[in-house]
C-alpha cells in the first residue's frame, strides 16, 4: 500500500471547519493526556479555567485585558502578512508605541481628552515609523524583512530598559529602575469596568477588515501578496504599497502599546509587549488572516492564558502550561490546514495495476 | 596582559551557547529551512540534559562520574532539540505550513515545555528544585590539557576551558568541511539553493529537509544544555535560556552562513554581552546588550545592497519546495 497526496479541487467550508474542529480537539485531547500524566482530571483542569476566565466579573475583565492588545497586534501583522511581508516585529512596535505615548503622559500637563489623543496619535506615528524602517529597505534594496523586524524588537527593547535608568523618566525612590506611573489624566477612562481600549480594538477590527475587503489600498496589497510581478504589471507602484501598508501595520501595533501603557500597566516597561507580539502571529494566522475571525482567535488564546493562571494557585500545575497547551493547539491547527487544502490517498499499487 | 585573558576567556565561555545555536541553525538554514524556533529547541535542550543526569542519579541513588555526566547531558540535549526540530520538520517539509509561523509555535512550545517541566520536575524532587550533584558538575568544569594548558599566555587563552566548548569548535570544524568538501555536504546546499533542480538531480529532497533540521535542531539543543550547566551551575533557573536562541539566529545572519565566520560571530556576540564588566565606556549598559542586534541589522543592510554569492543566505530559504508546484 503507498500514500499519495492530491490537492482538493474544492472545499465546502463545512467540511473545512468538520477538520479545524477535529484539530482542535485532538490538541485538546493531548493536553488532557498531559495533564493525566500530572496525575490531575483533565476535565476539571478544563473546567476549571473556563471557570478562571468567565466566572465572576474579575476573571472576565482579566480575560479582556489580555485579549485587547493581543487582537489589536493580530490585526496590525494580519494586514502585512496579507502582503506577504513577514512583519515579525510588532514586539517592538508595540514598544516604541508605548514610548511615545509615556513620553507625553509623563512630560505635558494637558487636559485629559487632548493629552490622552496625543498620545494615541504619537504612539500611531511612532509604531508607524519603526514598522516603515524595514519596509524602506525590503522595498528599496529587497532585504530580508523577517530577520530585520526581528532585530528591531530587541532594539526598541534595549529603549525601554534604557529609559527606565534616565533620572527624568525614572521613578524617585525605587531601588531598581522602573518608569513613573502615569498621573490620572494619561490614563483610559474605563467602560464596564474595562479601559475603553477593547471599544477601540473592536472599532479597528471591523476598520480593518473593510479595508481590506473593500478598499482599493486593500485590493492592492493582497494583489503585491499574491505576486509582486502581477501588481507591477498592472501598473501598481509596489515599493509605495508596501511602505504603505508598514506604516499601518505599524501603526496598530503602536495604538496596541498606547493601550497597554495607558490603559493596563499606567506605566511602560520591559513586559508592556511580553510576547504579545509574537503570539499575535500565530492569532493572525490561525484566523486564516480574518479580521473578524481574530475576534474569537485572540479570545480563545486568552482564556488559555488566563485559565493557566489559575490552575496555578488550585492544582499546583506551574502556569507556563499555558505556553506548552498554546503551543499543542497550534501544531495541530497547522496540521490540519495541510488536510483542507490535500486530501491523501491510499492506492493499493496491485489493485492500480 | 592578564586582564586581557580573563576578559578573552569570559568571552568565549559567554559565546559557546551563541555557537551550538549559530551552528544547528546554519544547518538547518542551509536545506532552506528557516527554523525560528531555536530559542525553543535550546529550553528543551536545557532541560532534558539537565534532567538526564538528575534522573539517572536518582533512580540509580548515586552521584555519576563526571565523565558519565556529560555524554548523558550532551546525548540527551541533543534528542530533545532534534526532537522539537522534528515536529518543524513534520509539519513544514511533509505537511507544507508557512515556516515563520511553525517556528514561532515550536518557540512558544519549547520555552513553555523547558520552563514548565523544569520548575514541575524540581518542585517534586526532595531538594525542591532541579540540579545535579556536585560531582557530575566537575564534568562541566575547566579541563586541564596535558602540556597544552601549560603553554604561557596560549595555554590559558586557548586551552583552559571546559570540554563543551571544544565540542563547539570541533562542531564547527566538521560542518565547514562538510559543507565545503563533501557530496552530502553540496546535495544539501543544493537543497537550499534550488529544490527543483536538486530534485531533477534525484536527490532527496525531503530527506535531507528532515536530516539538516533535526540535526541542526539538536545542536542548538546542547546550546541550550551549555547555559544550564555552565552559565546557571547546574540548576534549574527560570527563563536561564531566554534571548539566547534569538542572538543565534541573528548571528547566522552576522555570519553570512559560515561555520568558520560563527565561530568569530559568537566570541564577538560573546564578547559584547560582558564587555560593559570590563570596559565601562561611559555609554548606558543597556546599549551594549542592543549591540548585536544593531550589528545584525548593519549586515543585513549591507548584504542586501552589496549582494555577493559567498553571503547571500540560501536562495530559497523560508519558502517550501512542493514537487507538483514546480
Amino acid at each position: 500500500m503507498k500514500l499519495r497526496i492530491a490537492r482538493r479541487k474544492s472545499v465546502p467550508a463545512s467540511q473545512a471547519w468538520c477538520i479545524r474542529a477535529g484539530g482542535l480537539l485532538a490538541a485538546l485531547f493531548i493536553g488532557a493526556v498531559i495533564i493525566l500524566a500530572l496525575g490531575e482530571n483533565p476535565l476539571s483542569v478544563y473546567l476549571e479555567m473556563i471557570n478562571a476566565a468567565f466566572g465572576g466579573r474579575i476573571g472576565f475583565n482579566q480575560t479582556v485585558r489580555i485579549a485587547v492588545p493581543l487582537l489589536g497586534a493580530a490585526l496590525a501583522v494580519g494586514l502585512a502578512f496579507k502582503m506577504r511581508f513577514w512583519n515579525i516585529g510588532a514586539e517592538g512596535q508595540i514598544l516604541i508605541g508605548g514610548i511615545a505615548a509615556t513620553y507625553f503622559a509623563l512630560f505635558t500637563d494637558w487636559p485629559r481628552p487632548v493629552l490622552l489623543i496625543a498620545m494615541g496619535l504619537a504612539a500611531a506615528l511612532a509604531g508607524g515609523l519603526w514598522g516603515l524602517i524595514p519596509a524602506f529597505f525590503r522595498a528599496k534594496w529587497n532585504t530580508n524583512e523577517t530577520l530585520f523586524t526581528l532585530m528591531l524588537n530587541y532594539v526598541a527593547l534595549g529603549a525601554v530598559i534604557y529609559l527606565q535608568s534616565v533620572p527624568a523618566w525614572r521613578r524617585e525612590g525605587e531601588m531598581h529602575p522602573i518608569i513613573d506611573m502615569f498621573p490620572a489624566a494619561a490614563r483610559l477612562p474605563q467602560v464596564f469596568g474595562i479601559h475603553i481600549g477593547w471599544i477601540m480594538v473592536l472599532v479597528l477590527t471591523v476598520l480593518v477588515y473593510l479595508y481590506l475587503a473593500k478598499s482599493k489600498q486593500g485590493y492592492q496589497l493582497s494583489v503585491v501578496g499574491e505576486s509582486e510581478n502581477t501588481a507591477r504589471y498592472a501598473g501598481m507602484h509596489v515599493k509605495k504599497i508596501i511602505m504603505r501598508t508598514m506604516l499601518l501595520s505599524g501603526a496598530i501595533a503602536g495604538l496596541a502599546g498606547f493601550w497597554q501603557v495607558s490603559g493596563a500597566d499606567f506605566t511602560l516597561n520591559e513586559t508592556t509587549a511580553g510576547g504579545v507580539g509574537f503570539t499575535a502571529i500565530i492569532v493572525a494566522w490561525l484566523a486564516r488572516l480574518n479580521p473578524l475571525l481574530m475576534v474569537p482567535v485572540a479570545a480563545f488564546i486568552a482564556i488559555l492564558e488566563r485559565g493557566s493562571v489559575r490552575i496555578q494557585t488550585v492544582f499546583s500545575i506551574p502556569a507556563t502550561i499555558a505556553s506548552v497547551l498554546i503551543g499543542i493547539v497550534l501544531f495541530a491547527m497547522l496540521a490540519c490546514e495541510f488536510f483542507v487544502q490535500y486530501r491523501v490517498i491510499r492506492s493499493n499499487p496491485k489493485e492500480a495495476a | 596582559m592578564d586582564t586581557f585573558i580573563n576578559f578573552f576567556n569570559a568571552a568565549v565561555l559567554a559565546g559557546t551557547p551563541l555557537l551550538f545555536g549559530t551552528l544547528g541553525e546554519i544547518l538547518t538554514e542551509k536545506s532552506g529551512n528557516l527554523n525560528l524556533g531555536v530559542e525553543g529547541m535550546m529550553f528543551m535542550g536545557a532541560f532534558s540534559g539537565l534532567a538526564s543526569v538528575f534522573l539517572l542519579e536518582a533512580g540509580l541513588a548515586m552521584h555519576l562520574a563526571p565523565g558519565l555526566a556529560v555524554p548523558v547531558a550532551v546525548a540527551f540535549s541533543f534528542l530533545a532539540g532534534a526532537l522539537g526540530a522534528f515536529i518543524y520538520s513534520v509539519l513544514v517539509v511533509t505537511l507544507r505550513t508557512q515556516q515563520n509561523v511553525t517556528g514561532l509555535a515550536l518557540t512558544m512550545f519549547g520555552i513553555g515545555a523547558g520552563n514548565f517541566l523544569g520548575e514541575f520536575v524540581g518542585r517534586r524532587s526532595e531538594v525542591g528544585f532541579l540540579t545535579i550533584s556536585a560531582r557530575a558538575r566537575q564534568g562541566f568544569a575547566q579541563i586541564q590539557l596535558p602540556l597544552l594548558s601549560d603553554i604561557p599566555v596560549l595555554g590559558p587563552l586557548l586551552f583552559s576551558y571546559n570540554v563543551l566548548v571544544y565540542l563547539g569548535i570541533l562542531i564547527a570544524i566538521f560542518l565547514a568541511v562538510f559543507l565545503k568538501f563533501t557530496r552530502a555536504g553540496l546535495n544539501l546546499r543544493a537543497v537550499g539553493e534550488n529544490p527543483a533542480a536538486a530534485d531533477a538531480a534525484s536527490i532527496p529532497v525531503a530527506k535531507y529537509k528532515y536530516a539538516a533540521t533535526c540535526i541542526g535542531g539538536g545542536i542548538c539543543g546542547i546550546g541550550g544544555m551549555y547555559i544550564i550547566m555552565v552559565t546557571t551551575s547546574g540548576i534549574w533557573v527560570h527563563n536561564a535560556v531566554q534571548g539566547f536562541g534569538w542572538i543565534s539566529v541573528a548571528l547566522v545572519i552576522f555570519a553570512t552562513w559560515s561555520p568558520a565566520r560563527a565561530v568569530v560571530g559568537s566570541l564577538l556576540f560573546g564578547a559584547l554581552t560582558i564587555t560593559r564588566f570590563y570596559l565601562p565606556l561611559g555609554i548606558p549598559m543597556q546599549i551594549y546588550d542592543t549591540l548585536p542586534y544593531i550589528a545584525t541589522i548593519f549586515v543585513l543592510i549591507v548584504t542586501s545592497i552589496r549582494p555577493t554569492k559567498e553571503h547571500a543566505a540560501p536562495a530559497h530559504l523560508g519558502l517550501n519546495y512542493f514537487r507538483e508546484d514546480r
